[in-house]
């Protein structure tokens, strides 16, 4: 059964050196979790974006959390470029290995699927063929000859997201955001923060039930009031641009960045 | 600041321009000047009678009818129903080929941006990319990419997609799919196509006569400073609200 825990008894399920799976800024960052994760001391995670992230992924590597990188791309969009990810992948800070946004879904699908690997249309002639060895060009076993891509699946350790609301069953709402279901059907644990747990039952009805991720996929939760901060939760609030955009200049350098991550785990805190 | 927003202007007629005959486009994230051109479409055909345009704007609430999830849009692709899309690049070279990943030696690059997103398979799946990236500078426009995010052209592989255009601060090249390279369609004003030499790092056709970008009209402009800058709020609102402080 699902367990409904503090956050964190939720972050101690995450161990150093697992694969950890998150969401694009957005669409449901915990970063409330991510913080608790850092006050942990965890280390050595292989770090699954998807397919993208930004603020989340550029703290855990500026803190020296992450062993390995999987990702489409590390951005922070409108505030521009992710400093700790650029100067990790220039000194090598971690091992690196470049995507491309629908090859991380197609992964994500064959562990859903429990096979070992999923056929994906295009991306022949780039150079991400070179540097992922572990995809490979086949010729088509079945229907017209073609050309074809494969990648193995990708079964994170954890999946970590934020959502709006679950009820005590530990079913969770995700509205439109089908990509959660998909990290947490390919996850072998599920992690989830929410702004709050609500006494009615998510299943109740059709229209309810389909927005919900069932508790069968979800491992534990803990609440997290404006646990997306500063990203935004949809329907719930806002990006904190004006913090965004805070951390991108001061987390241009190290001491920059530590001063900031230091704020950042005491306002953690208070909040709690 | 005047001349600034005429210029933006001019890039966002053109695109709606580019985009006349489409059903559907998607337009990705951080693409204020694309997601405006989409609109401008949209509105022109409702206003004109022409067929409707449907658009995908990611990282809106209002103009995104997707219900399936962050794969939705590549599914959507892979399916023939997205008509055009917008790619840019940190590098594009001559081929049409773009770098998303950096400059210098894979993995630790002297630069390095963000990463590939999902263009390496969209450029393959979707009939009309349109290259956008204002700034046209040789260090952008070279003659080979140090790293091939996406390619533009696969013999002995069938495809539907790839590059249309190539939309800059500057001008606006054809791509030649058969050629396998641009071909200089016009000069946006005040540059002349000497400045386009000057500034391209690649090699590219150029017609006797190079005509001038059109300007947008005056019921062009209209719109676009009323209903667009409007409708683009709620995704930009930064970019809206100077467009419109401008106007």
């Amino acid at each position: 059964m699902t367990e409904i825990v503090a956050l964190e008894a939720l972050v101690a399920r995450v161990t150093s050196g697992q694969s950890l799976a998150i969401p694009v800024d957005g669409a449901g960052v915990a970063m409330a979790a991510t913080a608790a994760l850092l006050e942990s001391g965890i280390r050595d995670l292989k770090l699954i974006c998807v397919p993208i992230s930004g603020l989340q992924a550029d703290l855990l590597i500026g803190a020296g959390a992450v062993a390995s990188l999987e990702t489409s791309a590390v951005s922070l969009g409108e505030a521009g470029a992710a400093p700790r990810f650029t100067a990790g992948v220039k000194s090598g800070a971690f091992a690196l290995r470049d995507s491309t946004c629908p090859a991380i879904y197609a992964g994500l699908l064959a562990a859903q699927k429990g096979v070992p690997f999923m056929p994906i249309a295009g991306i022949i002639g780039s150079d991400l063929l070179e540097v992922r060895p572990d995809w490979q060009v086949i010729d088509s076993p079945v229907g017209e000859a073609r050309k074809v891509v494969v990648v193995p699946a990708i079964s994170p350790d954890v999946a970590l997201f934020h959502a709006p609301e679950a009820d005590r069953a530990g079913n969770v709402r995700i509205g439109r955001h089908r990509e959660l279901a998909g990290l947490a059907y390919a996850a072998k644990r599920t992690l989830v923060t929410v702004e709050r747990i609500v006494d009615r039952n998510l299943l109740e009805t059709e229209d309810s039930a389909a927005g919900v991720l069932p508790s069968l996929y979800v491992d534990t939760i803990a609440v997290a009031a404006r646990g997306a901060w500063p990203l935004a939760l949809w329907d719930e609030y806002p990006a904190d641009e004006a913090e965004i955009a805070r951390y991108a200049a001061m987390a241009r350098s190290e001491d920059g960045f530590r001063a900031y991550l230091s704020g950042f785990l005491t306002h953690r805190k208070q909040v709690a | 600041m005047s001349s600034e927003r005429e210029r933006r202007e001019i890039l966002i007629a053109t695109i709606a321009d580019l985009l006349d005959g489409i059903r559907h486009v998607a337009v990705g994230a951080s693409s204020p000047i694309p997601a405006a051109g989409a609109m401008l479409l949209r509105a022109r055909n409702e206003l004109c009678g022409k067929p409707p345009v449907r658009i995908s704007i990611l990282g809106s609430q209002a103009h995104n009818f997707f219900t399936n999830g962050g794969i939705e849009l590549f599914d959507c692709a892979a399916q023939g129903r997205v008509d055009a899309f917008f790619l840019g690049g940190g590098q594009i070279d001559g081929a049409g080929n773009i770098n998303l990943v950096g400059t210098g030696d894979y993995p630790t690059n002297s630069v390095r941006w963000p990463g590939s997103f999902g263009s390496a398979y969209l450029y393959h799946l979707i009939p009309r990319v349109i290259l956008f990236r204002e700034e046209h500078t040789p260090r952008v426009f070279v003659p080979k990419v140090d790293f091939v995010s996406a390619r533009a052209i696969t013999p002995g592989v069938a495809r539907r997609g790839g590059p249309y255009a190539l939309l800059t601060n500057m001008a606006l090249f054809d791509f030649d799919r058969e050629a396998g390279g641009f071909a200089l369609r016009s000069v946006h004003p005040p540059f002349t196509p000497a400045d386009i030499r000057e500034n391209t790092g690649f090699t590219y056709e150029e017609p006797e006569v190079v005509r001038e970008t059109a300007r947008p009209d005056t019921a062009t402009l209209a719109l676009l400073r009323g209903r667009i800058f409007d409708e683009l709020a709620e995704t930009y609102p930064a970019f809206a609200r100077t467009m419109k402080q401008a106007a």
